[in-house]
C-alpha cells in the first residue's frame, strides 16, 4: 500500500482530522494563527464534504461555552483558539472538565502581549495546565493530524473521561506546509468507536450540571476524581498510540518519546516544534563533538510524563530543559515539574533550566548545541551548575 | 442521583435533577420582596418567563391571584418587577 503524501499547513492537518473524526458540531471565533483551522471547517462543512454545525460565537468564552453544550448533549464537538482567546476561554476549560465531558481543541500556541506579539511561545498552554485537560504538543504536521484524531479516542475512553488539548506552534506548523498522509475515513471510523460520555443532556430530561455542593469533601474529591483519570490516561494514551501505529504504521511512543537515548549521558528536553530542531543537535552533537546525547520529547505535559523522566534521567550525567513559557518568580514550567518529580524519586543528575524562545525569539539548532556543549563542560568541570536557570539570547546578553 | 450530585462509572460528579429548593433556601438571600397586585396584572406572564429561579407560578384557574411567588425560594432580584409592564409587581424592602 503506497502511502499518498499531500501536503498541508498544520492549522489544515487539525481541520481534516476533526472532519475525519466526524464531528459534529464546531464553534469558533478567530484569532491569528488559529483562524484558518476553523476556516477550512467551514469549507468543508460548506462544500458539503462534513456533514457539522458551525457556530460562530462573539468570544472565545461562548465559543468552548457552545462545544460544551453540543459535546453535553452527546455530540462530538471541537473549538480552536490561541493566546488572548485562550486566555478569555480559561474558566470555561473548568466547566468542561469539572462536568468530565470529553471534548477537543487545538490550541495554535502563541505568546501573550503586551506587546501584541502573534509569533509563538508556550505560555497560553501551559496556563491552562492546572485545568484538568489533557494536554498534548505536536512536533510536526503529521503529528498534528494524528494527535487530533487520537485525542477524540483517548477522551472518550472510560477511564479517562475528560477534554483534551492538542498544541500546534503558531506559524511554525499552523502556517507552514509539509507532507502528511490523510488517512482514508475507513481507517478512521474502524479506529474510532460511538462516541461515549458519562452522561447525556437530552430534551425532557432536564439535568443540572454543577449545583451548589451540600458536602465540600465530596466536592473535593471531584477534583480527586480528576487527577486519578489523569494517572489513568497515561496507560490510555500508551494503547491508543499503539493501535493507531499499528492501522497507519505511525508510532510516537506514548507521553514522551526518546531519541537516541539508549547510551545517552546528557539530555535535552523539550516539547513542540523546535523538537525537531532538537534532533538534529542531538545528531550534530554526536557525529561532530563526540558527546553521547539523547533527546526528551515531551508528548504529553497533562498528564505529566513523571515515570519517564525518571528513567532516563536516573543515571544520567546532565540534563538540560529547554522552556518556551515561564513563571516570573519561579522558573520554566516544564523544568521545574521535571526536577520536583525527579528530585523525590531520588534523582541526582544535575538539571539545567533553558528559558529561550519566548515571545516568538527564533531558536536554532546551532543555538541548541551551543547551549548544551556549554552545560556539558560545566557539569564535567564543577559537578553541577553554578546557574540552574538561564535566560538564553543569541550572542549573550 | 443522590441530591446534588451522582455517581457514574464510578466517578463523582456534580450533577443533579432540577426540583424545588435543589439549590437551598435562596430566599434568605431577599434583601428586596416583589410583592403582586392583582389589580394592575394583565395577565401577560413576562414575569413567569423572566424569573431567573423559576419561582413564580401561573394560576390559570385563579384570574384573581393570576401569579403566585414562592417566597421560599425568591431571591429579590426583581428581574420580575423590572419586566412587568403594567406596575403589578413591585419592590419592597424586606422588614
Ligand atoms: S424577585 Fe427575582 S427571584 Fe423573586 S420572583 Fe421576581 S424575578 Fe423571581
Ligand atoms: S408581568 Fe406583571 S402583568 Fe404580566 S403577568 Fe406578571 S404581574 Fe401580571
Amino acid at each position: 500500500m503506497g502511502l499518498v503524501l499531500t501536503t498541508l499547513t498544520g492549522n489544515y492537518a487539525v481541520s481534516y482530522a476533526v472532519k475525519l473524526s466526524r464531528v459534529k458540531v464546531v464553534s469558533a471565533y478567530p484569532i491569528t494563527p488559529q483562524t484558518t483551522i476553523v476556516e477550512k471547517i467551514a469549507q468543508l462543512i460548506e462544500d458539503g464534504e462534513m456533514d457539522a454545525e458551525m457556530i460562530r460565537v462573539e468570544s472565545e468564552h461562548s465559543a468552548l461555552a457552545a462545544a460544551y453544550g453540543a459535546a453535553s448533549a452527546g455530540v462530538r464537538a471541537f473549538t480552536a483558539t490561541s493566546s488572548h482567546g485562550l486566555l478569555y476561554m480559561h474558566e470555561m476549560l473548568w466547566w468542561v472538565a469539572g462536568s468530565r465531558i470529553p471534548l477537543v481543541m487545538a490550541v495554535a500556541t502563541r505568546t501573550i502581549g503586551p506587546p501584541w506579539n502573534i509569533w509563538t511561545d508556550h505560555s497560553d498552554l501551559m496556563d491552562q495546565r492546572d485545568t484538568g485537560w489533557l494536554i498534548a504538543m505536536a512536533e510536526n504536521n503529521q503529528e498534528v493530524l494524528d494527535e487530533t484524531i487520537k485525542m477524540f479516542k483517548i477522551t472518550e475512553d472510560p477511564r479517562v473521561y475528560l477534554p483534551g488539548i492538542v498544541g500546534l506552534d503558531a506559524f511554525i506548523l499552523t502556517h507552514t506546509s509539509e507532507p502528511v498522509d490523510i488517512p482514508t475515513q475507513e481507517v478512521v471510523d474502524q479506529f474510532l468507536p460511538d462516541r461515549r460520555q458519562p452522561y447525556v443532556f437530552k430534551a425532557g430530561d432536564p439535568l443540572i450540571m454543577g449545583n451548589i455542593p451540600k458536602d465540600l469533601e465530596l466536592n473535593m474529591r471531584m477534583r480527586e476524581d480528576i487527577d486519578k483519570a489523569m494517572e489513568r490516561a497515561k496507560k490510555v494514551i500508551d494503547e491508543v498510540d499503539f493501535e493507531w501505529g499499528k492501522l497507519t504504521g505511525r508510532r510516537y511512543g506514548g507521553l514522551t518519546e526518546c531519541y537516541r537515548c539508549e547510551d545517552a549521558k546528557h539530555f535535552i528536553i523539550g516539547m513542540g516544534a523546535w523538537v525537531g530542531d532538537m534532533r538534529e543537535a542531538v545528531d550534530k552533537l554526536r557525529s561532530k563533538y563526540g558527546v553521547k546525547v539523547g533527546l526528551i520529547k515531551i508528548r504529553y505535559v497533562r498528564p505529566f510524563p513523571r515515570e519517564d523522566l525518571i528513567k532516563w534521567l536516573s543515571n544520567a550525567s546532565s540534563a538540560v530543559v529547554f522552556d518556551r513559557s515561564f513563571s516570573p518568580g519561579s522558573g520554566g514550567h516544564l523544568f521545574l515539574e521535571t526536577v520536583a518529580h525527579a528530585s523525590v524519586a531520588g534523582v541526582r543528575t544535575p538539571i539545567k533550566n533553558c528559558l529561550a524562545g519566548i515571545a516568538g525569539v527564533d531558536v536554532t539548532y546551532e543555538d541548541i548545541v551551543d547551549v548544551v556543549l556549554k552545560s556539558i563542560s560545566e557539569v564535567e568541570e564543577v559537578g553541577t551548575f553554578k546557574e540552574f536557570i538561564e535566560w538564553y539570547y543569541r550572542g549573550g546578553r | 442521583m443522590k441530591g446534588w450530585y451522582a455517581v457514574v462509572d464510578e466517578i463523582i460528579l456534580p450533577l443533579s435533577r432540577p426540583t424545588v429548593g435543589v439549590a437551598g433556601r435562596t430566599g434568605t438571600w431577599r434583601v428586596n420582596r416583589p410583592v403582586f397586585n392583582s389589580e394592575k396584572c394583565i395577565k401577560c406572564r413576562l414575569c413567569w418567563l423572566y424569573c431567573p429561579d423559576n419561582v413564580i407560578d401561573v394560576n390559570e384557574a385563579n384570574p384573581s391571584n393570576f401569579i403566585t411567588i414562592d417566597y421560599n425560594y425568591c431571591k429579590g432580584c426583581g428581574v420580575c418587577v423590572d419586566v412587568c409592564p403594567t406596575k403589578a409587581l413591585t419592590l419592597v424592602p424586606e422588614r
